[in-house]
């Protein structure tokens, strides 16, 4: 053709940098997010009263559930940019290629919670009192595949649910269960970060982690291209 | 009941699939006789069931609702097998005879799925003293009924057929890969944490009768999808028929 | 002179939205080289099949050509060559005008954004406002900047859903003048717009649709 393409890769990170971009210039719904996670940790503590063993021990858990649930505003949130003035549609006729738009988009929700539960960690501690010294570099690790794994299946659910009726409830109906083995590995190897892991499962469950996100970076990758244009 | 009668139920139940399948003609009573069949093999089932299998070791008669509990779980994989695949095949190729099998699939699915996870429910109270349980089959029978669930919520709150069937496509084929992971994500919290074993090594009459229920309920699991398919097909027929040519009174000149 | 092949060839089109016909059963051919006047009440069809012809969808039966290219196949390729304006801006309201035009720019894999923006600003009179988020602007310099980014693609098919509305009189004029120039550039224009006399004084071809149906106007 006569006019210059750009990559997949170059595509992809252009549609990442935008979201960012919009996120910044939407702080303060941002910071609501944040602190919609906090009093969800928060919340947890009050439930469970002020045994602190227990605290400690279901920690991870409420982790992320907290992540979870704030998953479900931030992909709600990142169609809703999307289907406002069509920008989708646009994007598509630009041309931009579905796929770049489903890594950019995917990339651009795990990076927002993973430095959401970046700042969830602290306030975790504080209300848990959890040891986060015993393995933090693993522990990021978990915490970076764990959103990823989220926002894979989760940005195709959300691009398909944008556009049906009663989409608030759509999304977290279609979710959740899909989310089930990927919400049991993230427990648990967070939990084996936290505390000893006497017959080292870590390993284990990190790659369950890694096999449940490429499995749905792959499928969503091929998937995407269905949903996104109006075929 | 000797082993081979299962097997020459499989057999006519596959016959009945062929027929429906390859034989246009046929299809006008396939899903009658797969009905009037499963009924008669229901009869037989419960015959079997109650009163010729010797009750359960360990569970004693609390074990029977295995014979049907099993075969609602299976016809429910099976028929959300067929759904993946007409998943699949919708995307590759548009057809409105695979989002209407999809449809039917998956909604005789999600009945089957209900039902027997109930009765799985009803067994686990008197065997493992709760009425829910850590066991993989459980765990991945429900979450795949839940997403199944969400799938015919998605339909029915999409109104453009088009959409409908692609997006619900996506849906279904998103939902049908978390199975297997799931599976093996809860066997191994379960082997880790060593909760009871699901203790079902079941003898030989007993698979007999168990394999006799897998054939009764598939072969309802054929009558009801074939004729929730047909109702598919109705409601579809209106929706998809092309507009008429222009009348010939507004020929245009430019 | 001119191309063989038509600029667009409607081919026993139809468009369904729920249980109702936007298009149905359109035929028709634009040759290469004419512009086209795309009229008809609200509802009757226009946008669709101008949405269709731009590859944003698709017919639910029948094909269309661009150039001898069937929009479902050819789609990659078809979408640098088309551009719509349409109802819908495409813009993401939370940047802004400059971040929007340089975003498609570099979509686009164009060289030297910076400058390019800044004459596409100028030009539709938005240079004050470049940094003011969209969801500042009035409809009018929405319609503006929908325009920049159009320009931006240098289409040779240019689709336009009526591209007067939200405009005052000084912006109807500029419209008029820029639907000129891109003739005269060589793109092609599909005109769809209630202002009769306007387009029709700007197009050589008319196609009027009733209830998605071609009719005579």
């Amino acid at each position: 053709m006569r006019k210059p393409r750009i990559s997949l890769l170059r595509a992809s990170w252009l549609v990442l940098r935008k979201d960012w971009m919009i996120e910044w210039r939407t702080r303060a719904r941002l910071t609501a997010l944040i602190f919609f996670s906090l009093s969800t940790l928060l919340l947890f503590s009050f439930a469970m009263g002020p045994d602190i063993e227990a605290l400690r021990r279901h920690a991870p858990g409420y982790l992320w559930l907290a992540l979870l649930f704030a998953s479900v505003l931030s992909l709600g949130e990142s169609f809703r940019v999307e289907s406002e003035n069509q920008a989708l549609t646009g994007l598509v006729v630009t041309p931009v290629e579905p796929r770049a738009i489903f890594l950019g988009k995917v990339f651009g929700n795990a990076s927002l919670l993973f430095g959401l539960s970046l700042v969830l960690l602290p306030v975790a501690v504080a209300l848990y009192d959890i040891d986060l010294s015993r393995a933090p570099l693993t522990l990021l690790l978990v915490l970076f595949l764990g959103s990823v794994g989220i926002s894979a299946p989760g940005i195709v659910y959300s691009a398909i649910s944008a556009n049906a009726r009663a989409r608030d409830v759509m999304l977290p109906l279609l979710l959740f269960p899909v989310l089930v083995p990927l919400l049991l590995a993230a427990v648990s190897a967070t939990r084996f970060t936290l505390v000893p892991d006497a017959q080292d499962q870590l390993p284990g469950w990190l790659k369950l982690l890694t096999a449940f996100d490429l499995i749905y970076l792959s499928v969503g990758f091929l998937l995407f291209p269905k949903v996104a244009e109006e075929d | 009941m000797a082993s081979w009668i299962p097997l020459a139920g499989l057999i006519v139940l596959v016959a009945l699939v062929i027929a429906q399948l390859a034989v246009p003609s046929s299809r006008a009573w396939v899903w009658k006789v797969a009905a009037g069949l499963g009924t008669l093999e229901l009869a037989a089932l419960l015959y079997f069931g109650l009163v010729w299998a010797p009750p359960e070791a360990f569970m004693s008669d609390v074990g029977r609702i295995l014979y049907v509990h099993v075969p609602h779980v299976w016809a429910c994989l099976v028929a959300f097998t067929i759904n993946v695949a007409c998943a699949i095949a919708y995307l590759m190729k548009k057809s409105w005879r695979t989002d209407a099998l999809a449809e039917a699939s998956a909604e005789i699915g999600v009945y089957f799925g209900a039902i027997g996870v109930l009765m799985g429910s009803i067994w686990a109270r008197p065997t493992w003293g709760v009425w829910w349980d850590w066991d993989p089959r459980l765990i991945s029978t429900t979450v795949m009924l839940l997403a199944y669930v969400g799938y015919l919520a998605f339909r029915s709150f999409t109104e453009d057929p088009e959409r409908r069937a692609a997006w619900s496509a996506a849906a279904a084929i998103l939902g049908y890969v978390s199975l297997p992971i799931v599976w093996f994500s809860v066997r191994w919290w379960n082997s880790l944490h060593q909760v009871q074993s699901t203790g079902s090594t079941v003898d030989k009459p007993m698979r007999a009768v168990l394999y006799w229920g897998n054939v009764t309920f598939l072969t309802f699991l054929l009558a009801f999808i074939i004729k929730r398919y047909e109702l598919a097909r109705a409601r579809q027929s209106s929706a998809l028929e092309l507009p008429p040519v222009q009348a010939p009174k507004t020929e245009v000149a430019v | 002179m001119l191309s063989p092949q038509p600029a667009i060839q409607l081919d026993d089109v139809s468009k369904r939205f729920g249980s109702r016909w936007a298009v149905a059963r359109l035929s028709y051919s634009l040759p290469a080289g004419r512009s086209l006047l795309l009229t008809g009440h609200n509802g009757s069809g226009k946008t669709t099949l101008l949405r269709m012809i731009s590859t944003a969808t698709f017919p639910t039966a029948g094909h269309i050509k661009i150039f001898g290219a069937e929009t479902r196949e050819k789609r990659e390729e078809l979408r640098h060559d088309v551009a719509l304006l349409s109802h819908a801006s495409f813009l993401y309201e939370d940047l802004t005008a400059a971040q929007n035009l340089t975003l498609v720019a570099e979509f686009l894999g164009l060289d030297q954004r910076k400058e390019l923006v800044a004459s596409l600003l100028e030009r539709i009179g938005l240079t004050s406002r470049a940094d003011s988020p969209v969801r500042q602007f009035s409809a009018g310099m929405r319609k503006r900047l929908t325009i920049a980014r159009l320009l931006m693609k240098a289409p040779k098919l240019a689709l336009f859903d009526e591209p007067f509305g939200e405009l005052d009189p000084a912006g109807i004029l500029q419209m008029e003048n820029l639907l000129r120039e891109l003739q005269a550039a060589g793109t092609t224009i599909v005109l769809a717009t209630h202002l009769v006399e306007q387009g029709q004084a700007l197009t050589q071809e008319r196609l009027h649709l009733d209830q998605g149906r071609r009719e005579n106007p």
